[in-house]
């Protein structure tokens, strides 16, 4: 690792300006994130016009702040109003909401906030040490093995989504046709453009961040949550206590290492992490049968682990190029308008915003244990405004940001249109996210898979013939198959127990279509 | 894996995560309104099919070229394809599947809202951007979340003034405005 370089990305951190983006960005967040029903992708497309204005490394500073904000603000609306900000909150709400109850709130808010610091803090160490290394790695991927690699990403992404899987792939797989509209960079043709001007370059990332996840997440709030008064739990004693302390840090220390781990994985880290996290402190338990009725444990394992995932999702996106998850998406799209395409060179070509950024998150996570505990009655207040008077502001920042880009109402219209079939989409049961992110990753996805048939003479094989893509593909196929054979395995045992009426077992197969 | 006090099977790790996802999942639906039924399900698959067989049409007619010379058509009409064996699959075995929400009269909420966004779009370039703004705020508070009139007022009054003071005076973005 080069520690000149290190040291010089904390110098860049803690100029007051860049300290100031960061804490302005994790207020921002958290202040959003507790706003029930958008979570951190959405508050950060609705705020990615923002970075046009300052510059690159503070940018994403305060993204990278907004996104952490965002987590924790989603814990806080899981504890006091069963509602979780994202998927990754969802296990929260058990032994929070149930704390909650018991008039803990306090302490499951205070636990978490220690957690997601310590979490966030070790998979940090893990990043600094690890990054390099597999960017150096990464250097010496070609064409194939990051048409694979991406293909893999979307496809991780799609299956571990809530929702069923053939849903997710084809949001994923529409994204990925989206992404060709506009001028062929290999041949200059117009694909899907239907002589209009404005669509010869593309649909801009943004608009379709903003319109899916902003616009799309306010309408369908607008009719779900309507009317609903929301009444936090009240809040007390947020310190924990030391014996409090004690009881969770088996916890927090377990849940930092499985959140690491599965961060770095593509694909929805966060969710899988919160949710391994608490089967782990389910089973090793000496009173499993406390869990879902105020656990701290329970609260503690997932909220650490969940942190130290999103910590350590950063990783495959700033050394490989490849975002893990819907989040990271908006950060690469946020990147590439920035001029900046992430990816193995970033640590040697742009060591101040490599270092700049990871480092800033030591300094963020800081900021946000440090303002957590004691604003946490600010942020309840926040709760208590209702959702009615909310709604107009958010829709009011997404049009007049999407508006200042470039200046166009044209982009106000696309973003219109993407925010209702946005809409339609969460009614009719497909996630937005893997579309976002097969967007952003489409014209990857695109210009490797053909650069790499140009390499290989037009012979498909030499995808599976390279070492690393090969094993890539080989997972690929392992996952994309994986509920078919679940279904069949499923139909056999309930075959097999038809066949055995004294011991029944339950079908698996049923789940596969939620 | 494992685990002396909890005697199971094999792949009981599994099992623990699937029984916490199952939980997840049927927390989250308590919150959601009734599911939609099989039209819902079809009516999903046949945009789907749609999208991705008038995909393939466009696509061949960009050029597909060969494998190893890749036409502008090729990557689009691959995709295409996937899109719409996806939505076959969806069509053929996802029918009874839940995960959808039904339409209902609530559902005209959105509606309204989207008219308002598109009404803001429209008149901004003619008349600024703080007359439409104020009217949707209004429309919002008043209409669509019930609000009294008091806070209807007092809400969009400052939410515009607070645009207007962040994006002209602040950031110094070009935004069409009257004052």
């Amino acid at each position: 690792m080069d520690l000149t370089a290190f040291l010089d990305g904390f110098a860049l951190v803690t100029e007051p300006a860049n300290l100031l983006y960061c804490l302005v960005g994790v207020l921002i967040g958290m202040l959003i994130g507790v706003l029930p029903g958008l979570g951190p992708a959405a508050t950060i497309a609705i705020l990615l016009p923002i970075t046009y204005t300052i510059d690159p490394v503070s940018a994403i500073i305060m993204l990278a702040g907004i996104y952490y904000g965002a987590q924790y603000g989603g814990t806080i609306t899981s504890v006091l109003l069963r509602l979780p900000g994202e998927a990754s909150s969802v296990v929260t709400v058990f032994d929070g909401f149930a704390l909650a109850k018991q008039g803990r709130a306090g302490t499951a808010l205070g636990i978490s906030a220690v957690g997601s610091f310590v979490g966030a803090t070790v998979s940090i160490v893990g990043l600094t040490l690890l990054a390099p290394l597999v960017a150096e790695w990464a250097l010496d991927f070609g064409p194939p093995e990051y048409a694979a690699l991406a293909l893999l990403g979307v496809l991780l992404v799609a299956s571990i989504g809530n929702g069923g899987m053939v849903k997710a792939m084809i949001s994923a797989a529409i994204g990925l046709l989206l992404a060709t509209i506009g001028r062929d960079s290999f041949s200059g043709a117009e694909r899907f453009t239907f002589d209009s001007l404005q669509l010869s370059d593309g649909i801009d990332f943004v608009i379709v961040a903003m319109g899916l996840f902003g616009v799309g997440e306010i309408l369908y709030n607008l009719e779900e949550r309507h009317g609903k008064p929301h009444v936090p739990a009240a809040v007390a004693n947020v310190w924990p206590s030391r014996k409090e302390l004690k009881e969770s840090s088996g916890s927090i220390g377990r849940g930092s290492l499985i959140g690491f781990v599965l961060g770095v994985l593509p694909g929805g880290g966060a969710v899988m992490a919160s949710l391994a996290a608490y089967a782990t402190e389910k089973r090793i338990s000496k009173h499993p049968e406390r869990f879902g009725r105020g656990a701290l444990q329970g609260v503690a394992a997932p909220e650490t682990a969940n942190n130290a995932a999103a910590t350590s999702s950063f990783i495959p996106l700033l050394t490989i190029g490849i975002p893990a998850n819907a989040s990271m998406a908006m950060l690469f799209g946020a990147l590439l308008i920035l001029g900046i395409s992430p990816g193995p060179q970033l640590v040697d070509e742009n060591p101040d915003l490599f270092w700049g950024v990871i480092n800033s998150m030591y300094i963020g996570n800081l900021i946000l244990l440090v303002l957590s505990i004691p604003l946490v009655g600010i942020f309840v207040r926040v709760l208590r405004v209702r959702p009615a008077i909310l709604a107009p502001i958010t829709a009011l920042i997404t049009i007049l940001g999407v508006y200042t880009i470039n200046n166009s109402t044209f982009d106000i219209f696309v973003m219109i249109a993407f925010g209702v079939v946005g809409y339609l989409m969460k009614k009719l049961g497909f996630e937005p996210g893997p579309m976002v992110l097969a967007f952003v990753l489409g014209s990857i996805v695109e210009s490797s898979v053909r650069r790499s048939l140009l390499i290989f003479d037009g012979d498909p094989t030499g995808f599976i013939t390279r070492p690393i893509s090969g094993t890539l593909l080989a997972v690929f196929v392992v996952v994309a198959l994986w509920p078919a054979v679940r279904l069949l395995r499923g139909r056999r045992a309930a075959r097999s127990a038809a066949a055995e009426p004294a011991a029944p077992t339950p079908t698996r197969g049923k789940a596969d279509h939620r | 894996m494992a685990d002396p006090r909890t005697p199971g099977p094999v792949d009981e790790g599994t099992d623990v995560l699937a029984e916490i996802q199952e939980e997840v999942a049927r927390d989250l639906a308590e919150e959601r309104p009734p599911a939609g039924g099989p039209a819902y399900q079809v009516a999903g698959a046949a945009v789907t099919i749609a999208i991705g067989v008038l995909g393939a049409v466009l696509a061949l007619g960009y050029g597909l070229g060969s494998l190893d010379r890749p036409g502008p058509g090729l990557w689009p009409f691959a995709i295409s394809v996937v899109v719409a064996v996806l939505g076959l699959a969806l069509l053929v075995g996802g029918r009874r599947a839940t995960d959808t929400e039904r339409f209902s009269r609530s559902s005209l909420i959105p509606a309204a809202g989207v008219v308002t966004f598109v009404g803001l779009g429209a008149l901004m370039p003619l008349i600024g951007f703080e007359i439409p703004s104020l009217l949707l705020c209004a429309i919002w508070l008043r209409l669509l979340g019930g609000e009294s009139w008091r806070s209807t007022v007092l809400v969009s009054v400052g939410t515009v003034a607070a645009f207007y003071a962040l994006f002209i005076y602040g950031l110094r973005v070009p935004l069409p405005h009257l004052l």
